[in-house]
């Protein structure tokens, strides 16, 4: 690669008519690294996927993908990158199995050892009709296209929406892998497990912005972390600290939230009165997201 | 049945334009022929003359039905409707059930509603009955229409109630063929190839002993023999028809599971064929079955019109009227005729044209064209792939319906010249129809929400062609239409000149809309 980052987004703006998708969006993603692209429906996701595949036109910001300008160079540029979309659509009349080839064909070759492996391992009947297939099914038969090509970069919107499980497992085992080959990926999700188990990196998107970018560490590190603690004597001096939240004291069981950039002196506090038991807990990825999105949720009394 | 009622007030009101142009389309069918058929023929000689030869051409006994009372207007009426008028019912019929039922069923959208309290055969129910009304009102509007222009009221509303009852037997078969297949295009194709079969047993058994025409719907409308002894029991047969194949629509939706079909969906190939490996490979794919099917139905047209043969000078003998319609150039009547059959059957050609430039869009819409364009698909390429299979699908088909008119004509007269006097000249109108079909792809190119006015210039060119002088409309109007300044060879003689600067014009409007297509965004 001659370059660090397969995307680079600086100030994307994107308006449909008089509606302003994405206001001034920033996205890096760097190459081997699996990248979450965080955000509820509506944020923006879809379209910056749109706008990195030259689908869309951008109104103004610089998007360079793989070192290219994705509208102007998108044909030579999607040799190198594989894309399934949330909501697989497949022709009612072509069969899976078809269907997979045609894309390979179309991408410019295929891996026919990995083809029939991804077609065991996702269990997948390549002879069904494209009108016959579930949607689990369906998008299996994109994710197996996908992964079958020899590409430097993935872009998957809420790829596994319809998967089991199991088959879940399954893709994760291979994204990892495709990773480890040195390859990128851009997973779009809110699924925040998914993306806590295979991320390296995450940016949340709200409302056209990316609101936080960063690795889980980083980000981890700007939430609240909550410890759970057993204590001999009384603890002193917690509720002075900055940064400790909520502190409740129960007899001997103390709970607390602490900024986890504080953690260090509020486990000298607890230290201090003797520890029997200690559980702490490190923040959620849904920790981080309620951060940006719990307004929205606080002032929304359906929301449950 | 809980819900029935909801959902038919659903249907009605998401259908209501297209229930509004259908019936519209079927009563202007009968409305309009009556008037023609008023201003074709001005005496009763001329009423005679027309049945006597009309009667004894077996081609269009066979194309329309047993002729009756055609030295009567009604008589003649009936006898050009009947046949059309029940399969514009039937498609209407096949089009209203089909979109509610397996349609619904198949992008599983009604999944959501079954889910809410409705019964299981409520949908159903409400499907069949906006077919069933569309029916009486186009029926209604019929006789009513007619009994206004001034026919015998029983005998109009023979001829209307008729088309209703007709078209409630094939919502009957309809509903029967969309529980047979969980594809929605298989359904249409079986109700379909159901209506071809009544309307080809039908022409069998007109033009044979008769017996076949009883096993047809459309044989039981035209037993009824309006305006030449109206009888009403045959009406009977088309309730009890329809009757039984809506209990039989039934039943078998009773028996089989929801998203499936009662003929089971057989496994198609693992692998992609070699054909299948780019832009062109797959639309080919996609829009084989139009081409093929096309093809085939326009080269059964071109030996329908073929077959007439020399028989059209007694047709349209002496009426001066009718000289003018179908022999515009002062040729003989022969070659006017059928200068006039090959325009037709060109303008019936731009159906699958058009059809055909706007397949794409049904592909961006559905988010096939996503994925496409993931891959190292230019956008331009994918388009050109569609382009290359609308021409040359449209050369298939207008090369088919010149081949089936030389054929027919073979057959009848055994003279070979003239037989390709009429078949080559079919292959100059591929200029004008690419036109409207160039029309169509830059509408894509430019407004996508908009293709569906890539119609209006071919129902424009329809009336230009059928009525323009009977209208009396300004020529710089009727010039609108590409098709008029083509010389109608072989009445005409032939001249590249118009050729190449509509050749010139579909080219310019089909590259705009590639260029316009490259520049927008892909939804």
């Amino acid at each position: 690669m001659t370059d660090e980052h397969v995307i680079e987004i600086n100030g994307l703006v994107k308006r449909f008519g008089s509606f302003t998708a994405l206001d001034g969006l920033d996205l890096m993603v760097r190459t081997g690294e699996v990248h979450g692209f965080l955000g509820p429906n509506g944020a923006g996701k879809s379209t910056t996927i749109r706008v990195l595949l030259g689908l869309l036109r951008k109104d103004g910001g610089e998007v360079r993908l793989l070192g290219g300008d994705p509208w102007r160079e998108a044909a030579q540029l999607h040799r190198r990158l594989a894309y399934v979309p949330g909501d697989v659509n497949l022709w009612p009349n072509l069969t899976g199995g078809e269907v997979i080839d045609l894309l390979s064909r179309l991408r410019g070759g295929i891996d026919e050892a990995r083809r029939s492996e991804l077609i065991d391992a996702f269990e997948l009947d390549p002879t069904k009709k494209g009108r016959a297939y579930s949607k689990g099914n369906r998008q299996k038969v994109a994710l197996v296209a996908a992964l079958a090509s020899d590409v430097d970069l993935l872009v998957l919107d809420e790829p596994t929406s319809g998967l089991d499980p199991l088959m879940e497992s399954v893709f994760q085992r291979y994204v990892d892998e495709f990773r480890d080959r040195g390859h990128a990926v851009l997973l779009s999700s809110h699924i925040l497990a998914e993306v806590e188990r295979l991320g390296d990196r995450v940016s949340i998107i709200r409302a056209g912005r990316v609101v936080e970018s960063g690795t889980l560490a980083d980000l981890r590190h700007l939430t609240r972390t909550s410890v759970n603690a057993e204590v001999e004597r009384p603890v002193q001096g917690l509720d002075d600290l900055d940064g400790v939240h909520d502190l409740v004291v129960e007899g001997d069981r103390v709970r607390f939230q602490v900024d986890t950039a504080r953690l260090d002196p509020a486990l000298q506090a607890l230290v201090g009165a003797g520890v029997r038991t200690l559980t702490s807990q490190p923040p959620t990825l849904e920790d981080l997201f309620l951060r940006h999105y719990g307004d929205e949720i606080d002032t929304d009394p359906d929301a449950g | 049945m809980t819900g029935t009622g909801t959902f038919l007030l659903t249907f009605l009101r998401r259908d209501r334009w297209l229930l509004l142009w259908w019936v519209l389309g079927g009563v202007l069918l009968y409305l309009a022929t009556v008037y023609s058929v008023d201003g074709l023929y001005t005496t009763q000689a001329e009423y005679e003359a027309a049945a006597a030869s009309a009667g004894s051409n077996a081609a269009f006994t066979a194309m329309a039905g047993p002729p009756r009372a055609l030295d009567t207007l009604g008589g003649q009426t009936a006898w050009q409707t009947t046949a059309f008028g029940a399969i514009v019912a039937a498609l209407m019929s096949m089009f209203l059930v089909g979109r509610h039922t397996r349609a619904e069923e198949e992008t599983g959208r009604d999944e959501l509603l079954r889910a809410a309290a409705v019964g299981r055969y409520a949908p159903t129910t409400a499907a069949v009955l906006v077919a069933l009304i569309a029916n009486l009102v186009l029926g209604l509007l019929v006789s009513a229409g007619l009994t206004a222009y001034g026919l015998a009221a029983a005998d109009s509303f023979g001829l209307g109630l008729g088309v209703t009852a007709c078209g409630w037997v094939f919502t009957g078969t309809a509903l029967v063929a969309v529980q047979l297949t969980a594809s929605t295009r298989s359904a249409y194709g079986i109700a379909g190839s159901f209506i071809a079969i009544a309307y080809v047993l039908r022409a069998v058994g007109d033009v044979g002993n008769g017996v076949l025409s009883w096993l047809s719907p459309i044989g039981w409308y035209q037993a009824m023999h309006q305006f030449s002894g109206l009888r009403w029991w045959p009406m009977l047969l088309m309730l009890a028809g329809a009757a039984a194949a809506l209990a039989g629509g039934f039943a078998l939706f009773a028996r089989r599971d929801y998203g499936s079909g009662v003929l089971a969906a057989r496994p198609g190939p693992a692998r992609a064929s070699y054909g299948l490996r780019n832009a062109f490979g797959l639309a080919w794919r996609l829009q084989r079955g139009a081409v093929i099917g096309w093809t085939a139905g326009m080269l059964f047209a071109g030996l329908a019109y073929g077959a007439i043969g020399d028989d059209v000078e007694s047709l349209i003998g002496d009426s001066e009227t009718s000289q003018e319609v179908f022999v515009q150039s002062g040729s003989d009547v022969v070659t006017g005729f059928y200068g006039t059959s090959i325009l037709m059957l060109a303008v019936i050609c731009c159906g699958f044209a058009i059809s055909s430039a706007l397949r794409p869009r049904g592909e961006e819409e559905n988010g096939h064209l996503e994925v496409l364009l993931a891959t190292a698909l230019p956008r331009g390429r994918w388009l050109l792939g569609h382009v290359v299979v609308t021409v040359g699908g449209v050369g298939s088909v207008l090369v088919a319906s010149g081949l089936g008119l030389g054929a027919g004509y073979l057959l009848v007269t055994g003279d070979g010249s003239a037989a390709w006097e009429i078949t080559w000249p079919v292959v100059q109108y591929a200029a004008p129809v690419l036109v409207l079909s160039g029309l169509g792809r830059l509408l894509y190119g430019v407004v996508p929400r908009w293709t569906v006015l890539a119609w209006a210039p071919l129902a424009f060119t329809t009336v230009v062609m059928l009525f323009g002088d009977l209208f009396g409309l300004p020529q710089w109007l009727q010039d609108l239409s590409p098709f008029e300044h083509l010389p109608m060879v072989p009445a005409e003689g032939f001249s590249w000149w118009p050729v190449l600067a509509l050749s010139v014009v579909a080219l310019v409007l089909s590259v705009a809309g590639q260029v316009a297509f490259a520049r927008r965004d892909v939804h």
